[in-house]
């Protein structure tokens, strides 16, 4: 972990209320695809957490939507710098991924699961992408996935783009190494059920700090209580526990 | 450059800055950020006989100038506390640490804090009888001055190192509090824990913490902790350590010319990691500010 101050280099609207900011400092702390930053932002006393979706050359891409105080005071934010907690959590591992792994994304879930593609082609790994939304309009990033040389498959839940229903209608019948996803928690046990292979799932949660001090943030495990923050965001497919 | 130890309870401390407990967990998260020998100490999270997850999440919420957090005392319990956490704290802290304690039962508190006691890491014992978060437990016994003696009476028996009590700003009366724990041996008090608060979601309508209320720090707390500090410091002849809100220099300077001798910091560790380190690095250039050589001859020096 570190805290530095980064430079905004663009922070714009991708959809009516998806934006993408684009930070500039230093990303040393930034070890694995899958990990978050905290940022400080005027007017809020918690840090908010946002999961890097890209890092290169010293700059970091995030990709937010507009929902709560937190991310309406981001979004209002043209310039100047701002203060990051980064390299925060576990991050995916890629090590697991095999050659042919399956990313499946539900909403803005896919913002970490690019920079895990892109980390995997890399590798020489041949990754496929499922892009999950409710709608055609709110379909974004599908170029960009591409543009790494993914394979990428839509659905809506509406139908109004690509395949319908939800990404475990794009997951049937396909073969794959491994699978690491990320989207809203109501979407984890039906990957899970459909899944045919060992995966990681990466959480959201209500946090204090996002490094592991105010056990704000804690679950329960299979493997132990775990801090979200700390121990994951990523959890192994095999330390999972539903809760009823 | 000026003078910035203090002795609290017959241990000499480099510097009054003390992060607070739940902020810091065992400390070696923020060893890895920096030598947290550069403080004066710290009180490590609060620890229980049993393991306890804590309560149900959201367990944080944000507010103006602070947070609301409804954490549940969630520690591994003191046979871990003592055969995993002490041992990983020996390899990056060396100084005596301050041991929070919390408990359901007079039976529980006298339990941990004599486990605790025994341990050679261990200077101080805070014992927490504040916990906003837990029920039939913690704060119910710091609302009562005849519960709060008791549980202080319990563990000075079984204690031999200083026994600090922790008592909550959720109280008619602090200073009654304050003097019957002095009165059963307590040798001093720190103050204040959260404050209880609560918030609510404009869109689900419901309560942001799942637990419905949770403990409110943070710079909001801070001139109700001074003016609790202030009111106990002048009622009682042990030690007070003052906390609520502080995150600056200034912020210790003030606490402790309302009378604490040392100072601890909570909330404001979770939005800078480093705020502890930088405010003892701010320390001397503000003593020097207001003509402060010695931060000993300071405490309780507001009139």
């Amino acid at each position: 972990m570190k805290q530095g101050l980064f430079e905004i280099m663009e922070n714009r609207p991708l959809t009516c209320d998806v934006m993408q900011i684009r930070l500039k400092g230093d990303c040393s702390a930034i070890k694995r695809p899958g990990q978050f930053v905290d940022i400080k932002i005027e007017g809020l006393f918690l840090r908010r957490p946002l999961s890097v979706c890209d890092c290169e050359d010293g700059v970091i891409t995030l990709v937010y939507k507009v929902l709560g105080s937190g991310t309406e005071k981001l979004s209002k934010i043209p310039s100047g710098s701002l203060d990051l907690l980064t390299g925060l959590g576990n991050g995916f591992d890629p090590s697991l991924s095999g050659e042919r792994p399956l990313l499946i994304a539900g909403g803005l879930g896919f913002t970490p699961l690019y920079i895990l593609a892109k980390t995997l082609i890399k590798e020489g790994k041949r990754p496929s992408v499922i892009l999950g939304f409710n709608s055609a309009e709110e379909v974004i990033y599908e170029d960009q996935f591409k543009a790494l040389g993914a394979e990428v498959t839509v659905c809506t839940a509406d139908g109004s783009y690509g395949v319908k229903g939800f990404v475990t209608e794009a997951m049937k019948g396909r073969d794959y190494s491994y699978f690491y996803t990320c989207g809203p928690e109501s979407m984890y046990r039906p990957v899970y059920d459909c899944a045919k292979s060992d995966g990681e799932f990466s959480f959201e949660a209500r946090m204090g700090c996002g490094f592991g001090a105010c056990m704000g943030c804690s679950c329960k495990t299979l493997t132990g209580c775990k801090r979200i923050c700390k121990d994951g965001p990523v959890m192994k497919k095999e330390e999972i526990l539903w809760e009823a | 450059m000026g003078s910035m130890t203090v002795n609290l309870c017959g241990i000499e401390l480099d510097n009054p800055v003390i992060p607070a407990s739940g902020t810091f967990g065992y400390g070696y998260e923020y060893a890895e950020l920096y030598d947290i020998n550069e403080l004066g100490t710290f009180s490590f999270k609060g620890t229980t006989k049993e393991p306890r997850f804590g309560n149900p999440t959201p367990r944080i919420a944000e507010c103006t100038a602070g947070m609301i957090n409804a954490v549940g005392l969630q520690n591994p319990g003191v046979d871990q506390v003592i055969s995993e956490e002490l041992p990983k704290l020996a390899k990056c802290f060396h100084k005596p640490v301050m041991a929070n304690v919390s408990g359901f039962s007079v039976a529980d508190y006298a339990y941990t804090c004599e486990r605790l006691d025994k341990q050679e890491q261990v200077g101080w014992l805070e014992v927490n009888v504040s916990c906003p978060n837990v029920h039939g437990g913690g704060m119910s016994f710091g609302t009562c001055p005849e519960a709060a003696a008791e549980v202080t009476a319990a563990v000075k028996k079984v204690a031999a190192k200083p026994v600090i009590i922790k008592l909550s700003p959720n109280v008619t009366d602090i200073v009654s509090i304050a003097k019957a724990c002095e009165d059963a041996g307590a040798d001093g008090i720190s103050l204040i824990n959260t404050m209880l608060g609560m918030r609510i979601n404009l869109k689900t309508r419901r309560p942001v913490i799942a637990n419905t209320m949770g403990g409110f720090s943070g710079p909001a707390i801070f001139p109700v902790a001074l003016r609790m500090v202030y009111q106990v410091a002048h009622a009682v002849k042990i030690p007070v350590v003052g906390m609520g809100g502080v995150s600056s220099a200034e912020d210790v300077i003030e606490m402790m010319l309302a009378g604490a001798t040392a100072v601890e910091v909570g909330a404001a560790n979770l939005v800078n990691p480093y705020i502890c380190r930088d405010i003892i690095r701010d320390l001397p250039e503000v003593m020097e500010k207001y003509r402060i050589n010695n931060l000993k001859e300071i405490i309780g020096g507001a009139k």
